[in-house]
């Protein structure tokens, strides 16, 4: 369903990605694992269309969607949580749901997408009229989810959606992740949190340095030498 | 009367007179602080967008009664008014475009300069179409006022208070409620994040300059009804004055601009009305250098530092 094939993005001179391939196949969860400045975050950008990778392509459900604006991106059906949550936080609750659908015009359908981010986010649902920047860090990311699922996407892009967060409020969202999978979402899910990422996805790719340097089954990659040692503590 | 009744109209008159300047003026600093929220440029154009509003009225008023003869007033009014923010809010539209949006990405110096630039020249355009003479505004409504309890407030004032009031009323609604409103207010906070909606920067961008030109030209319409004459001057001080109560009030906060504009008519009519009209820039400005020094931010100002 997505497709990227030897990608280059670079910072300036830099190059960040160094030829990076994946796919995600319709109805998966793929886990994108990596330490800092791996170039994750850049890898989910240059899918959302806010950077432009110098060279390789982009391909959604078969066509390219490299060199395209984000506005189109997210037409199409991809939508990205950024990292760090960037919910408008002068903006209510509500208002930010709102922007979620910002390229709908099917009113019904927006108001039942609305009430099933509320039933997949109660919380939210009670805070409706607050400024997002008075929720809690767990608040703000379930909102910048449910303001992704408003574009009613077919993919989902998360970059670090366990980031700064406790671990009770890290297994909720994961719980989430798992419902809104089931419900048909294809999800790309970027984590520096292994051992949670592995536990919800069906695959992962391990990014280093701007290359993949280990890609498979979830089950396989968590018991992997590197992967042990490096993102999991173990031996 | 006695003297504390004539001190206390003293003072309710220039009240009402600096109020009714303060309202011009925050209908500019709207713009001004609008761009700043989106773009973070302080557009020295928009002065000059202002002035043409000016010029833009007054020709509309030459117009109709070359057309019509003696239109009546509402006739004329809704001709200058039709005029000045069309085609003020194209003009901003066009000065986008062909000044601002290349330098999208370049260091904010660049596009600062290029502001100044981009006013020299629509001073010159203005003063080489219309003449570098000031030109009279024909009188529009009849000179009426009211006078009650020693406060003088002239027709043209309640004008004033009511097209500012309902353009201010009018903005807070769209930018509140409205689909495009809130587009804007997102790309005023985070221009990425909201890329990542769909919504185009682009398009926001420009939009916010429609509409901050489109409000400076109804102040430009309503300072030449007021003084009867404009000149290709007029943009300069008046500009500088609404970019001061842009920034007393907080730059990029739309209230902000509102009650600083508001605010900074009143301090110069009270100072003109106690201590003597020449005071009253020296006022203006003495007020900017001290927000700048002690409080940048201005009053409504928020640095709202990011949740991570
Ligand atoms: N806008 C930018 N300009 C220049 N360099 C950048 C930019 N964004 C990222 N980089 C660099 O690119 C590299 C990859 O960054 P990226 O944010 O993609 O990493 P990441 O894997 O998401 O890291 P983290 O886990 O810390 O979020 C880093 O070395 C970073 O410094
Ligand atoms: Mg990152």
């Amino acid at each position: 369903m997505l497709e990227v094939r030897h990608v280059h993005t670079r910072y300036g001179k830099v190059d960040c990605l160094k030829g990076v391939g994946l796919s995600v196949g319709a109805g998966e969860i793929v886990a994108l694992l990596g330490a800092n400045g791996a170039g994750k975050t850049t890898v989910l950008k240059t899918l959302s269309g806010l950077v432009r990778p110098s060279a390789g392509e982009v391909l959604f459900e078969g066509r390219r969607i490299d060199g395209v604006s984000p506005e189109e991106v997210v037409r199409r059906g991809v939508a990205h949580v950024p990292e760090g949550r960037k919910v408008f936080q002068k903006l209510t609750v509500l208002e930010n749901l709102e922007l979620g659908a910002y390229l709908r015009r099917d009113g019904a359908g927006v108001r039942g997408d609305l009430e099933h981010v509320f039933a997949l986010f109660p919380v939210l649902k009670q805070r409706l009229r607050q400024r997002a920047g008075t929720l809690s860090g767990g608040e703000q990311q379930m909102l910048a989810i449910g303001r992704a699922l408003m574009s009613r996407p077919k993919v989902l892009l998360l970059d670090e959606p366990s980031l700064g967060l406790a671990p009770i409020v890290v297994s909720s969202i994961f719980r989430m992740i798992r419902e809104i999978n089931r419900e048909g979402r294809t999800i790309l899910l970027v984590e520096q949190n292994a051992r949670m990422a592995l536990s919800v996805a069906k695959r992962a790719y391990v990014l280093e340095l701007g290359e993949i340097v280990l890609s498979g089954e979830a089950e396989a990659v968590r018991d992997s030498p590197e992967v042990q040692s490096a993102y999991l503590g173990g031996g | 009367m006695s003297d504390a009744q004539v001190a206390a109209a003293l003072l309710a008159q220039q009240l009402i007179n600096g109020l009714t300047i303060g309202l011009v003026y925050a209908l500019i600093a709207l713009g001004y602080t609008m761009v700043y929220g989106v773009i973070q440029l302080i557009n020295f154009a928009h002065g000059e967008v202002f002035m043409l509003g000016a010029y833009l009225a007054l020709t509309a008023v030459w117009l109709l009664t070359a057309w019509l003869g003696a239109p009546p007033a509402i006739l004329l009014l809704c001709g200058m008014f039709a005029l000045s923010v069309v085609g003020c809010a194209l003009t901003g539209r066009l000065i986008e475009r062909v000044a601002y949006r290349p330098l999208r990405g370049s260091p904010k110096l660049t596009a600062l300069i290029t502001s100044i630039g981009v006013s020299f020249f629509l001073q010159n355009a203005v003063m080489l179409l219309y003449g570098s003479r000031e030109q009279s505004v024909p009188e529009v409504l009849p000179m009426v006022s009211w006078e009650v309890g020693g406060v003088s407030v002239s027709g043209m004032q309640l004008l004033i208070l009511a097209v500012s009031a309902a353009m201010m009323v009018g903005l807070d609604r769209f930018v509140r409620r409205t689909r495009t409103g809130k587009a804007m207010r997102a790309c005023a906070e985070n221009t990425e994040a909201a890329s990542l909606m769909g919504i185009s920067p682009d398009a926001v961008i420009r939009n916010t300059f429609m509409l901050g030109s489109g409000l400076a030209a109804v102040g430009g319409m309503l300072f030449a009804m007021n003084y009867g004459s404009v000149s290709f001057h007029d943009g300069y001080l008046a500009g500088l004055k609404a970019f001061t109560a842009a920034v007393f009030g907080g730059i990029g906060s739309i209230p902000g601009a509102m009650i600083g504009g508001i605010l900074l008519g009143v301090f110069e009519g009270l100072a003109a009305g106690y201590l003597s009209s020449e005071w009253k820039d020296v006022f203006a400005f003495g007020l900017l250098v001290c927000v700048l020094i002690f409080r940048p931010s201005g009053i409504l100002g928020e640095n709202l530092p990011e949740k991570v």
